[in-house]
């Protein structure tokens, strides 16, 4: 079974061609069973090969399968094939296994929309693409995957195209990671040219081994962690992920949270042989990676609509990945991205939930008081919102405290500063989130024709899944303290990924376990001060500081500086463009074309005279040249 | 004996002359006639390369030349007299439908 | 002697054609050519072809020109004589019907310039014309008897007159 591991990307994809093809001939109950059964058969199908490979003593290749050649010109050749090692179990579980939760969250949340086949066209064809990316084995399809799901995020972005925030969000997105992309392919096109081969071993051979200069393995390692920023949404290229959030709340939970944005954080795991080369690179990747942790949390304190609050938690979160890399803890980083999947989502689904429940209001301040209405979303967010704070015994707590370890133990200790600086703003504008929208006065618009109600199952037993998991993930990566042998997670890793190894005193360990416990406990009591205790703190604080105030919830102006910056130069220059060139050259072109032809045919116009005699005579200047060419 | 190639002669000077005559005329009806004076021009370059080569291949062409232009003959003169029904005039300079 | 006739008959024949072209009346263009088929066969009589002659004769002279005679008499076309040709006109035609003949000529020049030595036995037997057009020609031969009866019927249903109009 586990030999049939090529087809995990192939099942969804076939799914979405019909979906694309005759969905709208279809009912709405066979779109959601065959969405969900696709991505439910590449889950098992995934589970098949990561037992296979548990099996499998130590590191190893894993399973391979090429699957046709793809390009071969000159020296240059590449396959299609995938590949599933112990890192792409990691991911494809992922993808698969929440990916499943969602779409059948999506088929009671997107019940009533009109466009229900398109919607689950895009979201197969996502899941596709994300599948190809990480199960790729060299360099050049996972780029194909990479775009590929830049597409269905822009497709799915923009997926109520007619409101124009969302189309203009959907631009947004494409855009700012065509502008990562770009450098992501001058690194690709400098790493074929040095590199025998595209593959990725042969890529971390070639960083390992040192057969590369060291200044064009930074290089390359930089070019592509810039494409990595805008997939994943770091410094700088993360503002398209707050205006994404246009999006149905679902494709948020999916794309925005657990799968797409944290393909930057796969690249860079799998190219690790590079970022292990390169420390200059990674220091780079590292310091990225914290500032964009706080810098995103510090944004998240002052937002109003619960999305976005979300959405700058996981510019937030991812930025933790990327300094788990950074510092060499790739099995860290990955450790997080999986403990994100599963609470981040759990954060979108049930945000979801409680949009469901208000007709659509996502304002947190016209909202409150809903932990009465919603028994099973109130839960089920709560444990959510303890899990990314890192509360104890929670999954987030597992990898949180991983990723600041390695950081601490790698001598990084300002980058340790800032991360639990970002742990104290994570837990309290979780908490802030929390209180606002479940606690307190009801705020909310009574609505006479709908009551405040639970969401159905199909919706809340996904939330109780991922709940769950955001419960019991963490027990898979121990810390040292509980002895080396309980880092199933890190050990599992080793499979493909060289961590940078370290050993720290056990009271150390218990010492930074202890500092960022406290830490989450600070937030969320700050939170309960703020907006339970004396909820008019808030107000009279950004009154106090207007300043700072406006600075935050405007962004920091970054979007405006995007804007006149870039943004605006180009559209005038694309204005010119079309003026001087477009219009000028090619539609004259075009119309003198047309001119010509029509002068032509007037010009022509004697010929006909109607006369049968002309006729003839033509007939007869014809015979005559004919017989010329004959007799010469 | 006459040499096959006087024959020839005679044909291309009668096959020109029927193309003059086909440009000279004005109505449809000698234009007609002047066809059929290029179609027996033809005949008789067939007859005079038959007397050349040897063979009865140009005769047996030649009759059926012959026949098929009676044939033709026929039909072009019933539409020639649809068009004299129709339009009253068989001069060419008048039937210029055509006119584009 | 076969000079004297060839000669005669040729001239003859392009005569008439000459005639036919310079005449303003149709019938007379039409009786001018009567008499150049005729002496047409008489060339082609000359040609050891005495079936083709004679079928000349009695088609193309006695038949076809007849008919051209009868559609003549029905225009009924007395009163119009067309108006002389243009002298452009006429000018350009001479000029590309010499162009023709001189192109004509020598295409036909293997022939023009002589090829005595081939055999000049005639091939002219009406048995082996016949020969010839029951074996070999014998597909021509029956789709051309489907012709003329296409011919017939087809000039029928265009200018015949309808029933009870």
């Amino acid at each position: 079974m586990a030999e049939l591991f090529w087809l995990i990307p192939l099942i969804p994809g076939a799914s979405s061609l019909l979906l694309i093809l005759f969905g709208t001939k279809l009912s709405r109950r066979w779109i959601a069973w065959q969405a969900s059964s696709a991505v439910f058969l590449s889950f098992l199908l995934s589970l098949a090969a990561f037992v296979h490979l548990a099996r499998l003593p130590g590191a190893g290749p894993g399973l391979g399968k090429t699957l046709i050649p793809w390009i071969s010109s000159g020296s240059f050749s590449s396959r299609i094939a995938f590949v599933f090692d112990h890192l792409t179990a990691v991911m494809a579980l992922v993808v698969t296994g929440v990916g499943l939760l969602i779409h059948v969250y999506s088929t009671a949340y997107m019940a009533e929309d009109r466009s229900y086949a398109r919607y689950f066209a895009h979201l197969n064809l996502f899941t596709f693409f994300m599948l190809v990316l990480v199960m790729a084995s060299d360099i050049v399809l996972m780029f194909l995957g990479w775009e590929g799901v830049g597409l269905c995020s822009y497709l799915l972005i923009g997926f109520w195209f007619d409101r124009p925030a969302a189309a203009k969000a959907g631009m947004k997105a494409f855009i700012v990671n065509r502008i990562g992309d770009a450098a992501f392919i001058i690194g690709i096109l400098f790493l074929l040219a040095n590199v025998g081969g595209s593959s990725f071993t042969a890529i971390n051979e070639a960083g390992a081994n040192g057969l590369l200069p060291s200044g064009l393995v930074t290089l390359v390692a930089l070019l592509l962690f810039i494409g990595a920023t805008g997939k994943s949404a770091q410094i700088p290229l993360y503002v398209w992920l707050p205006d994404a959030m246009e999006g149905p709340t679902p494709v948020s939970a999916l794309i925005h949270a657990a799968t797409m944005v944290t393909a930057g954080v796969y690249m860079v795991c799998r190219l690790s042989g590079l970022y292990a080369a390169s420390i200059p690179a990674a220091t780079v990747v590292a310091w990225i990676g914290a500032a964009t942790a706080l810098f995103a949390a510090t944004m998240a304190l002052v937002q109003n609509d619960i999305k976005k609050v979300l959405a700058y938690s996981t510019i937030s979160q991812i930025g933790y990945m990327f300094l788990g890399c950074g510092v060499g803890a790739y099995a860290a980083g990955m450790f997080h991205l999986v403990t994100h999947a599963f609470f981040k989502s759990l954060l979108f689904l049930a945000a979801g939930s409680v949009i469901h429940a208000l007709a659509g209001e996502q304002d947190m301040r016209r909202m409150g008081g809903l932990k009465k209405y919603l028994p099973v979303t109130f839960p089920v967010f709560l444990i959510g919102a303890l899990a990314i704070s890192g509360i104890p015994f929670l999954s987030g707590f597992f990898s949180k405290d991983a990723i600041l370890t390695s950081a601490f133990g790698g001598g990084h200790y300002v980058l340790y500063g800032l991360g639990l600086l970002g742990a104290v703003l994570t837990a309290f504008y979780m908490f802030r989130l929390v209180y606002l929208t479940f606690y307190g006065e009801e705020r909310f618009a009574r609505d006479p024709g709908h009551h405040v109600h639970e969401s159905p199952r199909a919706m809340t037993i996904p939330l109780i899944f991922l709940a769950a998991f955001s419960v019991l993930a963490g027990y898979i990566g121990l810390p040292v303290l509980f002895g080396g042998k309980a880092d199933l997670f890190g050990r599992f890793m080793e499979g493909s990924v060289k961590t940078l190894s370290q050993h720290l005193a056990v009271f150390t360990e218990g010492v930074l376990i202890i500092a960022a416990t406290a830490a989450a406990l600070l937030g969320i009591v700050l939170a309960y001060v703020f907006y339970r205790r004396t909820p008019t703190l808030p107000g009279r604080l950004a009154s106090r500081f207007p300043g700072i105030y406006r600075l935050l919830v405007s962004k920091y102006y970054i979007d405006e500086a995007y804007d006149a910056v870039a943004v605006r130069p180009l559209v005038r220059g694309a204005e010119k463009v079309y003026e001087s060139f477009d219009l000028k050259v090619i539609d004259a072109a075009l119309d003198g074309s047309a001119t010509v032809a029509s002068l032509a045919g007037k010009g022509l116009n004697f010929l006909q005279s109607g006369f049968v005699r002309d006729y003839a005579l033509a007939f007869l200047i014809g015979a005559i040249i004919f017989l010329g060419f004959l007799l010469l | 004996m006459i040499p096959s190639s006087a024959f020839f002669v005679l044909a291309a000077v009668l096959f020109v002359l029927g193309v003059v005559a086909f440009f000279v005329k004005k109505d449809l009806l000698t234009q007609f006639m002047a066809v059929e004076v290029m179609l027996n021009a033809g005949n008789l370059a067939f007859l005079a390369l038959a007397k050349a080569l040897g063979k009865a291949d140009g005769q047996a062409i030649v009759l059926f030349v012959i026949t098929v232009a009676a044939a033709e003959a026929v039909i072009g003169l019933a539409i020639i007299v649809l068009v004299f029904r129709q339009r009253k005039t068989i001069q060419t300079d008048d039937l210029k439908d055509l006119k584009g | 002697m076969a000079w004297a006739v060839f000669l005669i008959l040729s001239f003859l024949c392009i005569g008439s054609v000459v005639a036919m072209i310079l005449s303003r009346n149709q019938a007379h263009s039409a009786l001018f050519l009567v008499l150049s088929f005729s002496s047409l066969g008489g060339l082609f009589g000359l040609l050891d072809a005495p079936f083709a002659a004679a079928v000349q004769v009695l088609v193309y002279a006695g038949a076809i020109m007849v008919l051209f005679l009868f559609a003549i008499m029905m225009f009924n076309l007395r009163g119009e004589l067309p108006a002389r040709a243009k002298k452009l006109r006429l000018a350009l035609t001479a000029g590309l019907g010499i162009v023709l003949l001189a192109e004509l000529l020598l295409a036909g020049r293997k022939l023009v310039l002589g090829n005595p030595g081939a055999a000049q036995t005639a091939g002219g037997d009406t048995a082996r014309l016949g020969h010839l057009l029951f074996s070999d020609y014998i597909y021509a031969f029956e789709i051309t008897s489907l012709l003329i009866l296409a011919a017939l019927v087809g000039a029928l249903a265009l200018a015949g007159k309808k029933e009870g109009a």
